[in-house]
């Protein structure tokens, strides 16, 4: 296999003790998850109906078929729309809610803030189905009197988002340090200031990766807004992928995904953008792969 | 020492939240388990008292789990998710630690790769599979072409291999990433002790690196094998919803959806919780010592 190959040669001289089977399997690896994922954008393109064989390149599933692609079939985008209002709200409450959370719970030492500290670990390590039964009986059992669809999705998507956010965000004001508040407060900041003035702008390359981790939980996510979805107006783009495949499914559906990549990726590629400028002005080195590391270990 | 009091005002919305919509949901199923049902509706009259609950539902699960079909379920689940595991430490040890000790400089790229599956759709990825797995489709047309298989195979139809494969296509992401950090952490210094005072680079390995990545790789695994237990999506979307593939999501997602019985499917979902609650500890308590760890 000739994957190993693509290593620049040059790297590859000053790399002391390599092993050429790991490089090979890593390669492969990498080939392997992202391959599938290039077949299915490229029969997003298929002109024929057929999901297996592509037979040649057409935006039919895209606008021109006049029923079935996602720009005619009113399920697929309102599935589209959904799925990023949805992510825009979750965005927008979960993480204010998150870093302040986790400020206090770094700060605050008592016996019930460690009590809390545990309590916010909990949601991390619940198996999605958990969280989707048991928000979707207190909806149904409890606080009937929030509306259902949307707003009851969004409420879930938040509970489950937000420790993403906390642990994120204590991760790097472990490393900050309190040093810098106490300097400001000694030149006569008050306590908000400080936080305000000094602490946000260093948290903001952690914010702003803890805001891509929102999004893409919330956008990714099926297993919550499946059990609080109420029917075809609550549906998001991965319900619809899940549905669509058993009826009649035609490439439209790999178009919608396609389309959905697309928006993840530059949003993505966005945040690495305002997340380096961000990070170049306070001096915080910036890593999305560090912070998600860190999140999952 | 001043009182750190004044901080509790900034994790205060956040804990609200949590209780209110984490802590009081799940005591709603355990409601709802230990509740009745309403006999004509089949609606769940759940049983908010503790003095109240029934256990009927729950001691007709846990029949049918020793002995029944959900034993043969749960049976399967695990069966699953453990073969599922094997693979993902298959081919993420390795890759994680490919990349662990390749020189920095030339690390951001493969870890960029390595990261990209996060922000790309989980089912999108599954679709990507139904597409390839097609009779016609690219999986069984490669290995015809090169002698493997005689005539195409049908993959999709409820095929235990077909979700395992599935199952290690979908977690290997969210093991690869903390087996990394894991890997990362061990002092390379000792690695290269161990080899001055003339191990072989495999018995430095076996008798250092080893070693010291068996916690990292508990912590990985488990990371994994959670959200496996609670997946039905993946096997139902990959083999059309068979039931020979079903494992306990399914279940539960019948019970709740499928057919009106909330009591058993809220009674499967504690169950469930029970069963995974010594990997939750496991986690809870790593993570808290590394936080401490942190601070020092």
């Amino acid at each position: 296999m000739t994957a190993a190959d693509t290593t620049p040669p040059r790297a590859r001289q000053r790399r002391r003790r390599r092993i050429p089977a790991l490089a090979v399997l890593t390669w492969l690896y990498i080939l392997w998850s992202l391959l599938p994922v290039l077949v299915a954008v490229r029969i997003s393109f298929n002109s024929g109906k057929s999901r297996s064989s592509f037979q040649s390149p057409s935006f039919r599933w895209y606008w021109d078929d006049p029923t079935a692609s996602i720009l005619r079939d009113d399920s697929m985008h309102v599935a589209l729309r959904n799925t990023l209002v949805l992510a825009a709200l979750c965005m927008a409450i979960a993480t204010p809610l998150g870093v302040a959370m986790a400020i206090g719970l770094q700060r605050w030492r008592s016996r019930t803030s460690s009590a809390a500290n545990g309590l916010m670990l909990i949601p991390i390590v619940t198996p999605e189905i958990v969280f989707g039964v048991a928000l979707f009986l207190v909806f149904s059992q409890l606080y009937t009197g929030v509306p259902d669809g949307l707003t009851r999705q969004v409420l879930g998507h938040i509970t489950f988002t937000m420790s993403f956010v906390v642990v994120i965000i204590r991760g790097r004001l472990a490393s900050i340090g309190t040093q810098f508040e106490e300097a400001a407060r000694d030149l006569g900041a008050t306590r908000l200031q400080a936080i305000r003035l000094v602490l946000l702008p260093m948290l903001l390359p952690a914010i702003f990766a803890s805001v891509m981790v929102v999004f893409a939980t919330s956008v990714d996510d099926f297993v919550i807004s499946s059990f609080l979805s109420t029917g075809a107006s609550t549906e998001t783009v991965p319900i619809r992928i899940y549905s669509g495949a058993r009826a009649g499914a035609t490439p439209a559906l790999n178009a919608l995904a396609t389309v959905m990549l697309v928006l993840t990726l530059a949003a993505v590629a966005l945040a690495a953008v305002a997340l380096r400028a961000a990070s170049r002005r306070t001096s915080a080195p910036g890593q999305v792969a560090g912070d998600l590391a860190a999140l999952r270990a | 020492m001043p009182s750190t009091r004044y901080w509790s005002w900034f994790a205060a919305p956040g804990v609200a939240w949590l209780v209110g919509f984490f802590v009081v949901s799940v005591y709603a199923v355990a409601a709802v388990a230990f509740g009745q049902v309403d006999p004509l509706l089949k609606t769940a009259i759940p049983a908010w008292n503790p003095l109240q609950w029934r256990t009927d539902a729950m001691s007709d699960v846990l029949g049918r789990l020793a002995g029944g079909d959900l034993g043969r379920v749960a049976v399967r689940t695990f069966l699953f998710v453990g073969a599922a595991l094997a693979g993902c430490v298959a081919i993420g040890y390795p890759v994680a630690y490919f990349v662990a000790r390749t020189a920095r400089r030339s690390r951001g790229i493969v870890l960029g790769l390595l990261v990209l599956p996060f922000w790309i759709s989980y089912l999108m990825r599954m679709l990507a599979w139904t597409n390839l797995l097609q009779a016609d489709g690219y999986v069984n047309r490669i290995l015809g072409w090169i002698g493997v298989l005689d005539q195409p195979r049908t993959w999709l139809d409820g095929s235990a291999s077909t979700v395992v494969i599935g199952l290690v296509y979908g977690y290997v992401p969210f093991f690869i990433l903390p087996m990394y950090s894991a890997l990362e952490r061990i002092d390379g210094r000792l690695i290269e002790a161990a080899r001055d005072l003339g191990a072989s680079r495999a018995a430095a390995f076996a008798r250092v690196t080893l070693p010291l990545s068996v916690p990292g790789l508990l912590a990985a695994s488990v990371i994994t094998v959670l959200p496996m237990f609670g997946d039905y999506y993946t096997n139902a979307y990959l083999t059309s919803g068979s039931p020979r593939t079903e494992m306990i999501g399914n279940q539960v997602e019948f019970f709740l959806r499928g057919s009106s019985q909330p009591q058993k499917g809220a009674s499967l979902v504690l169950l469930l919780m029970a069963a995974l609650l010594m990997l939750m500890v496991y986690y809870l308590v790593t993570t808290i010592r590394q936080q401490r760890a942190m601070e020092r």
